[in-house]
């Protein structure tokens, strides 16, 4: 059977890591393609790259990187960050990249989605939602989580799924960085209204979160960023746990 | 060796290239039927919709080249279903070098099937030193189905076909160019082979 999905999330600046790393033997901890290969040795499922460079010369830096990491990994990868063009998919898809995922850009101009999945294909277009709950509704955020929209989760999910999405990669702006675990119960909800996908961000902070989200909040996926970057958990002692507990992780 | 990589417009040739290029070996894209004929080996990888990819083989003039190749063809995700002779996606009419249907994953499951996933009763030399349960990365929303030219399955909705070999073609719905070591060795199996 399908096995549930851990993928560690790099944000890069600059051509650059930047969260502080907690690796030892890395000959360089700012180094993009170091970093993902020892992710991927340690057995990470996949990867995911937000590019969170604001200058002119974005793009360029970004084609370079992403190249470097399509000849040194052999597993999938996901680059994210400032996407809002057919071109922009078809330079990253030519440097290697598998997925690319959207954010803003598919906030402020939806059909953005449908024209990439049919230029593309679906399974290379991962649209990512930033909300977190006011008065009992998930609004979504763009830009970061900085600008508040008038969208609400669970119905830009659905349309997000109809017009051609190929995975739903939510993060709980509430639960993000918090260490706490993830928004499960919503997730759940999300799950059950949706066909595609769920990758579920936001949250982790112990071995028992990525096992309650894969559990009651059925995700197809978890991501995380600082519990692997600062060393509280290594992947196979994760992937060992969930094992041992019964979760179908590739290992 | 030389090797050449269809190109016709569909998906992702970069990760197949640099996947060979690991294995020491440096591949020609190509749709030019006459370096296709030529080649030891040809990779037909693909993503995307299949009645669009059948038109683009068409405007290439590949429909009637690629069912005739004699040296050992590998088929990639929709490379793989476009040698089947019919796929559900868009009513698709395929290459018909595999007397085979292509159905839509329809079930108690996530689509895309996206992810990781075992492969089972390997029966072919393109698996040597690769263990019976080994993990595999699929993308897809069509399948075949559990067929006799099946040399690996896998189960997610419910058993499918996860590879296929018919003389001197093979298939794989599976991406090795995406499966770590192992998709790797499965790789070099296929340069290998004889």
């Amino acid at each position: 059977m399908l096995a549930r999905r851990i993928i560690p999330c790099l944000d890069v600046k600059d051509g650059r890591t930047v969260k502080g790393v907690n690796f030892e033997n890395l000959r360089d901890a700012g180094s993009i393609v170091d970093l993902a290969v020892r992710y991927s040795d340690e057995g990470a499922d996949e990867l995911v790259f937000l590019d969170i460079t604001a200058s002119h010369d974005k793009r360029k830096t970004m084609l370079a990187w992403v190249e470097q990491v399509a000849r040194a990994l052999r597993i999938p990868f996901t680059v994210g960050g400032g996407i809002a063009s057919e071109q922009d998919v078809e330079l990253l898809l030519k440097s290697g990249a598998d997925k690319i995922s959207i954010n803003s850009s598919a906030v402020t101009d939806p059909t953005l989605i449908d024209r990439l999945s049919r230029a593309f294909g679906k399974q290379c277009v991962v649209v990512a939602i930033d909300a977190k709950q006011q008065d009992g509704v998930w609004r979504v955020y763009r830009q970061g989580g900085r600008t508040e929209t008038e969208r609400e989760l669970f119905e830009w999910s659905q349309e997000a799924q109809q017009r051609g999405a190929g995975e739903i990669l939510f993060t709980s702006m509430d639960h993000d960085g918090t260490h706490k675990g993830f928004a499960c119960e919503t997730l759940s909800v999300l799950s059950e209204r949706l066909s595609i996908p769920i990758i579920a961000s936001g949250g982790a902070g112990s071995m028992a979160d990525f096992y309650d989200v894969f559990t009651v909040g059925r995700a197809d996926a978890a991501l995380a960023a600082g519990v692997f970057h600062y060393g509280e958990m290594t992947l196979p002692d994760l992937k060992a746990y969930l094992s041992g507990r019964g979760i179908n992780v590739r290992h | 060796m030389n090797v050449v990589i269809i190109e016709y417009g569909a998906g992702n040739l970069f990760s197949v290239q640099t996947a060979l290029e690991r294995l020491g070996c440096t591949a020609t894209v190509s749709c030019e039927p006459a370096v296709i004929r030529g080649a030891e080996r040809v990779l037909f990888p693909g993503v995307g919709q299949a009645s669009s990819a059948m038109k683009r083989l068409r405007e290439c003039g590949l429909e009637q080249v690629i069912p005739t190749l004699t040296m050992p063809v590998l088929g990639i995700c929709l490379g793989m279903q476009l040698l089947c002779t019919y796929s559900e996606e868009g009513d698709t009419e395929g290459l018909g070098v595999l007397p085979l249907r292509v159905e839509k994953i329809v079930g108690d499951c996530k689509v895309p099937h996206i992810g990781w996933n075992r492969i089972e009763g390997l029966k072919s030399s393109l698996f040597k030193g690769i263990d019976e349960g080994a993990w595999m990365y699929f993308v897809h929303s069509y399948y075949l189905p559990v067929n006799s030219y099946q040399v690996a399955e896998s189960d997610y909705h419910k058993p499918f076909c996860a590879a296929i070999e018919k003389d001197n073609f093979f298939g794989c719905q599976f991406h090795p160019e995406k499966s770590g070591d192992v998709g790797e060795r499965m790789l070099k199996n296929f340069l290998e082979w004889n």
